[in-house]
């Protein structure tokens, strides 16, 4: 047979997968691997799915989706962050931030141009850029400057390849939140070379300490910003597969063209249940945030209290505690744990080489689990005597 | 300071130590909020929310519409405390509608429920009607769920 995709033949597969594998044949386990919300959809987004289900809208909507959920959407961004963008031409409704950046960097990508990004972050980032056809250089950020990106460091990645700049704040796995000082930088960084913005903003609503600024309203970037963002972090609907894209029409345009050749709509039901969310769902994603909020107090806390330093993760539902400390590997770290504790966590590695030195664990999970899991990871770690001392075993000072 | 009530609400087990590490604030300051909320009566005191029929009993519970002609004065709290003191009495409440007040009461069968309807409620002083609904099935009550809720579908490991 005649060889496949070059491109994609060569891509690795994705080093969350290996451990999905390995826990999922295994009885008893504690999972801090998974990067979805534990709450299931509110009842009332659900509830106006399945109205929407029993009204018959199973068809197709048209290809930029429901223009009341478009104005809903815009009519939100408008609320939180003061920036306006046309439901008409300027905002589709797309399969997750998935496809959204998949269509983004399609549209604006020829072959082997380059986009930065910074890691660790969320794995799709290279794959999805590659397949596009472009480059994707990546930018280190590191757990002494909290992951933050700095623009210095992108700058000095650009050359004339360069097409855009990517963001992704809050950052999984990191859980760092880009402050507007940093991303006002990066703006002009942009604006010196000439380059797009892509930010994926999808855990925007999940901020708890400091606030979220949108890329967009900062002066000068919206012209050249693509802003990605979606439901499934802030309303639990990660399986509903919706999100949306926002930037100039120019961009849209194009990018429209690939969504309505490749993908023709959003899925419309889901479509409903996100106008019920964006509409009604307010108090829900409080409630979510404040859960969120106290168990990323408590687990960061227990992690520090046996001498797993955490920076605060600000954002997301990830605490990324480096496990320099215990001389392993991430990889190590993560698969003896899972053998001898039954705790799933996921290596900082699968993130980029950059995450080395560190693991994801998801507190998007109960108390009781994440009391266990805590518990777990202690007598993992008192077996190796890596706990601290009784002497300096006090719960660290630093606060999330 | 509301982070506190919210979750003793939830778990009245939670220690001022779990607490602090939940909010963030300093445990001695939980700590000296919770006495002051126990002795200024904000809170009223912990219970346990029990499912009666998994540990195998069956008490009966009866929600009863009173009619009352209320007294000059004080209205309908007379008659109301009077109810209230019976000890088969779990609640009480004035309410708008057809009836007056609504009254929920547990006995060990539906006979007690019964007599006590006919013997002391309806029997008493200023009490012009009532009318009594047996619970069938409990589904939720106070915020908390009493059938199976689902199991978590999430797949082990994702990105
Ligand atoms: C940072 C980040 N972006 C995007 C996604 C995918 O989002 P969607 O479900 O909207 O496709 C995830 C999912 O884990 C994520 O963590």
């Amino acid at each position: 047979m005649k060889p496949l995709n070059k491109v994609v033949v060569e891509t690795p597969p994705s080093g969350i997968r290996r451990f999905f594998d390995v826990a999922s044949r295994m009885q008893n386990v504690v999972s801090l691997g998974v990067g979805e919300p534990d709450f299931a959809t509110p009842w009332r987004i659900r509830e106006s799915a399945i109205y929407a289900l029993e009204r018959g809208y199973t068809t197709y909507t048209s290809n930029a989706g429901l223009l009341t959920l478009r104005k809903a959407i815009v009519q939100n961004i408008e609320d939180r962050y003061g920036v306006s963008y046309d439901p008409e031409t300027e905002c589709i409704v797309t399969v997750g931030v998935s496809e959204g950046l998949d269509i983004a960097v399609r549209a604006l990508l020829n072959p082997g141009d380059e986009v930065i990004y910074h890691e660790p972050s969320y794995v799709s980032y290279d794959p999805t850029i590659r397949f596009a056809g472009g480059a994707a250089i990546a930018v280190q950020t590191t757990a002494a400057d909290g992951f933050r990106v700095s623009a210095a460091a992108l700058e000095a990645a650009v050359t004339p390849r360069t097409k855009a700049l990517f963001l992704s704040s809050p950052c999984n796995p990191t859980g760092a939140v880009q402050q507007r000082g940093d991303l006002e930088a990066i703006v002009e960084v942009a604006v010196r070379n000439d380059l797009y913005l892509i930010v994926d903003e999808v855990y925007d609503r999940l901020t708890y300490q400091g606030v979220h600024t949108c890329m967009a309203s900062i002066p000068g970037a919206r012209s050249r910003t693509i802003l990605l963002n979606g439901f499934s972090k802030a309303y639990a609907m990660t399986g509903w597969r919706l999100g949306y894209v926002c930037a100039p029409s120019e961009v849209t345009e194009q990018m429209l063209k690939i969504h309505q050749y490749t993908m023709l709509c959003a899925p419309h039901v889901a479509q409903y249940a996100a106008i019920e969310a964006l509409q009604n769902g307010e108090a829900d994603v409080r409630g979510m945030v404040t859960d969120y909020d106290r168990r990323r107090r408590f687990f960061v806390r227990g992690l520090e209290a046996m001498g797993l330093r955490c920076h605060a993760p600000d954002g997301a539902f990830y605490a990324f505690p480096s496990i320099a400390s215990t001389g392993m590997t991430a990889e190590a770290f993560a698969e003896e744990l899972l053998q001898e504790e039954r705790v799933a966590v996921v290596p900082g590695t699968a993130f980029g080489a950059g995450g080395e030195g560190h693991v994801r664990c998801s507190y998007a999970t109960s108390l009781a689990q994440l009391d266990e899991a805590l518990r777990r990871i202690r007598s993992f770690l008192g077996r190796r005597n890596l706990l601290p001392g009784e002497s300096d075993g006090r719960p660290a000072e630093v606060q999330p | 300071m509301t982070a506190i009530l919210d979750i003793l609400e939830q778990d009245s087990h939670a220690t001022p130590d779990r607490i602090a590490a939940l909010t963030g604030l300093p445990e001695d300051v939980v700590r000296q909020q919770i006495d002051e909320w126990e002795k200024s009566g904000v809170i009223c005191r912990y219970k346990t929310v029990i499912d009666w029929e998994r540990a195998g009993f069956e008490p009966v519970h009866a929600f009863i519409d009173v009619s009352v002609a209320p007294e000059r004065g004080s209205g309908f709290d007379e008659v109301a405390a009077r109810i209230s003191r019976f000890p088969e009495v779990r609640s009480v409440f004035l309410i708008s509608g057809g009836h007056d007040l609504r009254v929920i009461v547990r006995g060990a069968d539906m006979k007690q429920v019964a007599n006590f309807v006919s013997e002391r409620l309806a029997t008493l002083e200023r009490v012009t009607g009532t009318q009594t609904h047996f619970l069938l099935k409990r589904y939720k009550e106070d915020g908390d769920v009493f059938f199976e809720v689902e199991a978590d579908h999430r797949l082990m490991v994702t990105p």
